[in-house]
């Protein structure tokens, strides 16, 4: 394990003083699945912090590396994982652009650590060839020996070091084992590039690569023979053309060369290395059996859908309570911050504005936390792959990628963390393709609405006498969103991201014990960043509904602070905010102005019957109307802002029976009832299909990092849901319904 | 690997037994033979990451299973698993090794 430091030529006193002088940058580069999280997490601890790169979606993660008790802390860079530095992805772009300094705020690094696995020692030694080409210190950490060592597959160390060229470490995270050698390595690496690699070509090819190699040397010849674009400078572009030209004339496959070269290289030095592997067929591992009932053709649906129900049961169940505590204290808060503060508008702004927009983005926190537990959970197992490749035939006839199974599956219980795990999709289109049609799939937050209108019009009704409507009802709802979603992602596959269907190369790396070290420290930094940035959109966009709600006052006797708005339950936290409204109203206000008549006086009553000739043909009147609007900041706002609208405070729960009444007794001016079960299925219809989340909006603005697609979604989405609301509204009638 | 032929149809090198030298696509290959990569004949993108991830002239490779609706198909290539689809795996020509 130490034989590296052994070497005299390496361990220079001089050396280990010098780079003792300055804080080293060090990149962590390596293969997904190569246990390169896993290390990160040892070597930082939780000193880290994530972000974005620049412009583009690619999680940045930095942490601080205590090298040794007497050297400045490294800046560790963990890149995104990648299979070779020729940039298929935006990750491995980036990550390129790191290894080389182009990155603007992060300095070009100082050591390369490689997280090497050492089960699956020759493809990962690829990254290596192109990461020894180029000659940057370089420091191989062996990852996974322990389940080498199970194996029975011995790997020498100082053979593959001698071999490399660089320093090679033996690493087990979870044991912490290698640590200190790896820190110790690297601050002698850091003096020292690597010696690049001797694999060579073709003697044509060669020829052609000395011709080019001026000024840039034998690696920039390479890069600029075979990489995919070309270079930017005029000459240099004709040079390399010609060269090609004469090159695939004598071979058509010539640029398949260099690929073939290094992994002859790599077959040299592995086989000097490796001891003990049982190449191929002897050993049927553990995972080839697990696998054998995984992804196998009859039981692996089965057992994809059993996670599939474990998952959402547990969400569902375990997430509720969460939920209405988060609830409750927001509630609780904006009512000590009444009792303490004079009543007036900054009052209403504090409690029902900030604190209702905090509490409206905690209060999706239980749900997503848990989902990211499930996705890192089901990532770090290895099981997601298997979903992939369960899944793969199915999706790519609506023209996607299988990858894009699982958030599509998650968006069924919120779309937000669905969302921000189609980030594993390589191809941008095929990513924004699912991100388009994510919020679709009807998340949790329809439910209450749905509820409401079943239980106001259907509850009774049964068809054939048992097959209960309101959940014949409920799935078609499901349905529907699931049929337009296919017939949208068709559409846009087709149309503004046409691309080929994108092609399947997936890794299914084996099953391994989930590190649950890793599986917190995801949940942590994504949904940390889920509060910090669509917080911040969704706090304006709260204050915003407060203002359109709270002014102008209401005529008749304003009483501040007896106002009740429907910002306040514009976030989700229907009932408390009805509770109190209904409290105050009755302690301070016997007689003033009541919410309800504050609302429909307010901006968002006259936006209601503004746009009432609008929503009339779809059988909506002004007072839906106010609640279509607050709904647009997220969806369950409508029950509670229906309860406002129609005076029945006491419960705004959508299985309230006052609420309910409410809505069965609401009359339009000339008598009928406003709602008929057309109506409410046509409101249904509305909210399967339109974008009213601002939650989600705010992270499709931060996944795809322009206001282009969100609005983009929020338009087509809400036309969608327009004519189809009209479509079951007016049908309706003409088959003479009501 | 330049000296092996383009044009499959003619695609014998001489130093095997031609019974073994036979070559078939990936994607027919029968599930748990064994088999050495030929050529990988397709373009762009995807030839390129496919040969990134080890399937190189040479290579062993073994068809595992093929996914519950018969594409894509799981392959073994040095020591770890791969899935490609069946229209990927078709421009990948190999020849049944007996090892
Ligand atoms: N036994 C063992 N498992 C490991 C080791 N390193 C990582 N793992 C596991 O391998 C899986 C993938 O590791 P991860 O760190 O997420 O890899 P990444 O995809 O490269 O970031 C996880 O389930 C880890 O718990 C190791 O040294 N030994």
């Amino acid at each position: 394990m130490s034989t590296t430091l052994e070497s005299p030529s390496r361990l220079s006193e001089q050396a280990t003083v010098e780079s003792a002088a300055r804080p080293l940058t060090v990149a962590l580069a390596g293969n997904p699945n190569a246990g390169k999280t896993s290390l990160f997490n040892a070597l930082t601890g939780l000193r880290q912090k994530v972000a974005n790169y620049p412009g583009v979606t690619v999680e940045r993660k930095e942490g601080v590396w205590p090298l040794a008790p007497e050297l400045p802390h490294a800046r560790l860079i963990d890149l995104p994982g990648l299979y070779s530095l020729d940039a298929a992805s935006i990750d491995e772009q980036i990550a390129r652009d790191v290894l080389t300094g182009k990155v603007a705020g992060t300095p070009a690094p100082d050591v390369i650590v490689a997280a090497v696995d050492a089960t699956n020692l020759e493809r990962n030694l690829y990254l290596v060839t192109q990461l020894l080409e180029m000659g940057r210190p370089l420091v191989i950490a062996l990852t996974m020996v322990d389940l080498a060592e199970g194996d029975g597959l011995e790997i020498d160390e100082k053979k593959l070091s001698d071999a490399l060229g660089v320093p090679v470490v033996a690493v087990v995270a979870r044991q912490r084992r290698g640590i200190e050698e790896l820190a110790r390595a690297v601050v002698v690496a850091a003096e020292e590039p690597a010696p690049g690699t001797n694999w060579c070509l073709s003697a044509r090819a060669e020829e052609e690569i000395t011709n080019l190699s001026g000024a840039g040397g034998r690696e920039t010849a390479l890069r600029d023979l075979y990489a995919d674009e070309w270079p930017s400078e005029e000459k240099r572009r004709e040079a390399v053309r010609q060269a090609r030209e004469r090159l695939s004339q004598g071979n058509p496959r010539w640029w398949q060369e260099p690929l073939t070269a290094r992994y002859g290289w790599i077959e040299e030095v592995a086989t000097g290395v490796v001891r003990g592997a049982k190449q191929g067929r002897q050993r049927t591992s553990a995972t080839e059996r697990i696998d054998a009932l995984v992804t196998h053709k009859f039981f692996g649906p089965i057992i994809l859908l059993l996670v599939m129900l474990l998952v959402f049961q547990t969400i569902f169940s375990w997430a509720t309570l969460p939920m209405d505590l988060i609830d409750k204290s927001f509630g609780a808060l904006a009512d000590t911050l009444r009792g303490r503060m004079p009543a007036g508008l900054l009052t209403d702004l504090l409690a029902d504005g900030v604190i209702a927009g905090v509490g409206g983005v905690l209060v999706f926190l239980p749900q997503i936390l848990l989902l990211f537990f499930f996705i890192s959970l089901l990532e770090d197992s290895g099981y997601m792959a298997r979903a992939a490749f369960l899944m793969d035939r199915l999706m790519r006839g609506v023209g996607l990628h299988g990858k894009a199974f699982m958030p599509l599956l998650s968006s069924f219980a919120c779309a937000i963390p669905g969302i921000m795990a189609t980030r594993t999709i390589e191809n941008p289109k095929d990513r924004l393709a699912t991100i388009m049609i994510a919020p679709f799939m009807s998340c949790s937050a329809r439910l209450p609405v749905y509820t409401l209108m079943i239980a106001a019009f259907f509850s009774e009704r049964k068809l054939f006498g048992f097959i209960s409507v309101g959940a014949l009802i409920i799935l078609s709802m499901y349905l529907l969103g699931i049929v337009v979603a296919i017939i949208v992602g068709w559409i846009l596959k087709h149309t503004i991201l046409k691309a080929p269907p994108p092609p399947l190369v997936l890794e299914l790396p084996p099953y391994r014990v989930p590190n649950f070290v890793n599986v917190a420290q995801q949940m942590r930094s994504r949904s940390w960043l889920f509060v910090k940035r669509a917080g911040t959109v969704i706090l304006a966009i709260s204050i915003l509904l407060w203002a359109l709600a709270t002014f102008p006052r209401a005529t008749t006797s304003p009483q501040a602070g007896a106002d009740q708005t429907i910002a306040q339950s514009a976030q989700g936290n229907g009932a408390e905010a009805s509770t109190q409204a209904v409290q105050q109203g009755n302690g301070e206000a016997p007689g003033g102005v009541d919410k309800g008549e504050q609302v429909r006086q307010s901006f968002a009553g006259q936006l209601g019957r503004l746009i009432e000739p609008a929503i009339a043909p779809l059988g909506f009147d002004w007072k839906m109307g106010i609640g279509l609007i607050a709904s647009f900041a997220a969806r369950e706002t409508l029950v509670s802002t229906l309860s406002i609208v129609y005076n029945v405070g006491a419960d705004g729960k959508e299985d309230s029976p006052s609420l309910i009444e409410a809505v069965r007794d609401a009359k339009r001016p000339d008598g009928t009832p406003a709602w008929t079960p057309l109506v409410a299925v046509s409101m249904m219809v509305f909210f399967v299909l339109a974008c009213q989340c601002m939650s989600t909006l705010a992270v499709v603005r931060r996944e795809t990092n322009s206001w282009r697609w969100p609005i983009f979604m929020l338009g087509y989405m809400f036309v969608l849901a327009y004519v189809a609301s009209f479509l079951t509204y007016q049908g309706g009638r003409l088959l003479g319904l009501s | 690997m330049s000296s092996l032929l383009f044009d499959q149809s003619i695609a014998y090198d001489i130093t095997r037994p031609p019974a073994a030298a036979a070559p078939l696509s990936l994607d027919s290959l029968p599930a748990g033979v064994t088999a050495r990569v030929l050529n990988v004949n397709g373009m762009g993108a995807v030839a390129r990451r496919l040969m990134e991830m080890g399937v190189v002239p040479g290579a062993p490779v073994r068809v595992i299973k093929a996914a519950p609706l018969g594409d894509p198909i799981e392959v073994r290539v040095r020591n770890y698993h791969l899935a490609v689809r069946r229209s990927e795996a078709q421009t990948i020509s190999v020849v049944i090794s007996d090892r």
